[in-house]
């Protein structure tokens, strides 16, 4: 008998008693559904994260001043002000294997440049920092050190800045009014989109540290130094190697704890990652447990179709059916159950997905992957716990099959 | 009909010697068939008689290779079928053997057509070709007109014909019958009889009927009758076929239990 035959047989009975085939279902339905969210949801986070490693730089380092402990209460990182633009200096001039050292100051302020404004992010850094933070320039140029060594007033705008402030498109070359300080344009940033978690990287104006600290910000400290080592393989060495220097630019005693953070933004991504993957093994958990609940449904039902057609396999056993046949009847029955619930569970699992992008707003991914694995789950399923019930019908004793009221 | 009641041509179709078969084991075995022998030739019609717990269902069962024997030989047209495996036995009755029962046994919620076409699906038969046959010989039992109808939607004695349209479908040159009558009135038996009457005279199949009702007997060649798992007679069938017969008895109509 050909299967095709057999798949059309089980495809009109299933569909003759719907409400039966859908409970029967449910358990596979809820258990691909669950691997398409689980898979959707951690490749979704995955991705973000792999989007904002690539859009900072893997060889990052960053230091942040370390938190104040004051009576016991630690209030969080960022709180000192111990890091200084001579620390910089130091780590570019004494740390081998180093790319790049650029200090990072930010405040936010309201922007006004001819009759438009606008509020974005002001960051005070230097020449490293295109290097450093992985920018290239859409329009003229970046600031040379002369002019962060001079306090130059020039600015290079983010693209959402420039194009928010010169809608024309005359960006380099005009001027804009940072709390009320003018500064000539001299360059505008290519666009580097969103970073992973939804911040829009290009809202930003990058001016000379030395600017920003004289004419804006007041502050004789920086808050964080971004260094971006020579290869991936070198990353480890220059965070120790720039520990030890800051302890000694600092003039820690050995007893004294560090009083800054050196993250590596390699590692920050690897626990999120982490995360992740954690979240996305209990999901997958629970898929399984559905898909065994699943499958212990369909093998019910299946046993009672095959006790219900007891006479029926009796029939087709007098008329020339082999085990085989019969067994082969089942299993496909089994599995047209199991790969229809799967398909209903992949629609469910996309239907969740874009429920979570939407509402929580956590990227999704659904891959070709996640739907494939979700079917043949469905399908395997189908045929481990079809196969009981599929050899049963066939081990049937034709007469007693036939005489079965 | 035949003059001699009937005939002995060439070597047998069925050649049963000393069967027996055996259930259960040790003190409480049951002994339903005591060693039988019997010899059919192709193109005979018989009645196989005897009444409940006789061994008479189980000996066709032994014929129509659903089940096994415990000892001795059956050969179907000149085979060995008593070693045969499940699958084997399975392949006999795919090509060699049409079954007609007494409840029909057809598939509910299944079109006639695909009714007659279910053994064909099991002998792989092209599709076309099922199509064909099974229209054919739904036309030859009278249905012409009733190919798409359910079983439900069909009376007792159409749906009796679509039954034996089937058992005729690979084909076969043997055909059992167990109590065909059993659950029809007697106009529908009779069409029935005279149904099968036709295939032995016409169609050249042998037709093996196990009754217990001896009008249905009567439309046969010869009767061998069954008495306690053994064989107490033998010979031809006496009365006419055609006769008025009841073609029923009336504890048949009313669907007692056979054995």
């Amino acid at each position: 008998m050909s299967p095709l035959v057999l798949v059309r047989t089980s495809w009109k009975a299933l569909r003759r008693n719907i409400s039966r085939s859908l409970l029967t279902m449910l358990g596979i339905i809820i258990g691909v559904g669950a691997v398409i969210a689980s898979m959707a949801i951690g490749a979704g986070a995955q991705a973000a994260v792999l989007k904002q490693i690539e859009t900072l730089g893997a060889n990052l380092v960053i230091i942040t001043p370390g938190s104040v402990t004051s009576g016991g209460v630690r209030l969080g990182s960022g709180t000192r002000t111990t890091l200084s633009l001579s620390d910089v200096q130091a780590i570019a001039d004494n740390v081998p294997e180093v790319a790049g050292v650029a200090p990072y100051s930010q405040t936010t302020a309201q922007v006004i440049a001819g009759g438009l404004n606008w509020s974005t992010s002001i960051a005070g850094t230097n020449t490293a920092y295109p290097e450093v933070g992985n920018w290239s320039l859409a329009q003229g140029r970046f600031f040379q050190d002369s002019e962060v060594a001079k306090v130059a007033k020039v600015a290079v705008l983010g693209s959402t800045v420039a194009a928010n402030l010169f809608p024309t498109g005359a960006a380099v070359g005009g001027l804009v009014a940072i709390k009320g300080v003018p500064f000539n344009v001299i360059g505008v940033l290519a666009p580097k989109g969103q970073s992973g978690f939804g911040r829009d990287q290009d809202d930003v104006i990058l001016v000379p540290i030395t600017t920003f600290q004289q004419r804006l910000s007041g502050q004789t400290w920086i808050n964080s130094i971004q260094i971006s080592a020579s290869s991936p393989d070198t990353v480890n060495g220059v965070v120790d190697s720039t520990e030890r220097l800051l302890r000694l630019q600092h003039h820690l005693s050995p007893w004294e704890a560090d009083d800054f953070t050196i993250r590596n933004i390699a590692n920050v991504q690897q626990v999120r990652i982490a995360t992740t993957q954690t979240q996305t093994l209990l999901l997958a958990a629970v898929a399984i447990v559905s898909l065994v609940v699943g499958g212990i449904g369909i093998m019910n039902i299946m046993l009672v179709s095959v006790s219900e057609r007891t006479r029926e396999i009796g029939l087709r056993m007098a008329v020339g059916a082999r085990g085989r046949d019969i067994q082969l009847q089942f299993l496909i029955e089994a599995l047209t159950l199991a790969i229809a619930g799967g398909f209903i569970g992949v629609g469910i699992g996309i239907g969740v997905s874009a429920l979570v992008s939407r509402l929580g707003h956590w990227p999704t991914v659904i891959t070709a992957f996640s739907v494939i694995l979700g079917l043949v789950s469905a399908a395997g399923t189908g045929v481990l716990f079809g196969y009981y019930p599929a050899r049963r019908a066939a081990a049937l004793d034709p007469i007693e099959a036939l005489r079965y009221e | 009909m035949r003059a001699e009641g009937y005939a002995k041509s060439g070597a047998p179709i069925i050649e049963v010697r000393d069967l027996s078969k055996v259930y259960g084991e040790g003190p409480s075995a049951v002994r339903a068939l005591a060693g039988v022998s019997l010899d059919i030739f192709p193109g005979e019609f018989v009645a196989i008689m005897g009444p409940s717990g006789s061994g008479k269902s189980t000996f066709m069962h032994l014929l129509g290779c659903l089940d096994r024997p415990s000892s001795g030989s059956y050969r179907l047209a000149g085979r060995e079928v008593a070693g045969l495996t499940r699958d084997q036995l399975a392949a006999l009755r795919s090509r060699q053997i049409g079954f007609v029962f007494q409840s029909f046994n057809l598939l509910s919620r299944t079109s006639a057509l695909e009714n007659v076409e279910l053994p064909m699906l099991y002998a792989g038969i092209p599709r076309e070709e099922r199509d064909r046959r099974s229209r054919t010989l739904l036309e030859e039992v009278g249905l012409g007109s009733r190919l798409g109808h359910k079983p439900s939607e069909l009376s007792g004695g159409q749906q009796q014909r679509v039954a034996i349209a089937r058992s005729l479908a690979n084909g076969a040159p043997l055909l059992f019958a167990d109590e065909p009558t059993g659950n029809l009135d007697s106009a529908s038996s009779i069409e029935i009889m005279n149904l099968f009457r036709q295939l032995n005279r016409d169609g050249g199949i042998t037709i093996v009927v196990v009754t217990h009702s001896t009008d249905i007997a009567a439309w046969s060649d010869r009767i061998v009758t069954f008495k306690d798992g053994l064989i107490v007679g033998d010979g031809p069938a006496t009365a006419a076929a055609n006769g008025g017969a009841d073609g029923t008895s009336a504890s048949q109509r009313r669907g007692e239990v056979r054995s």
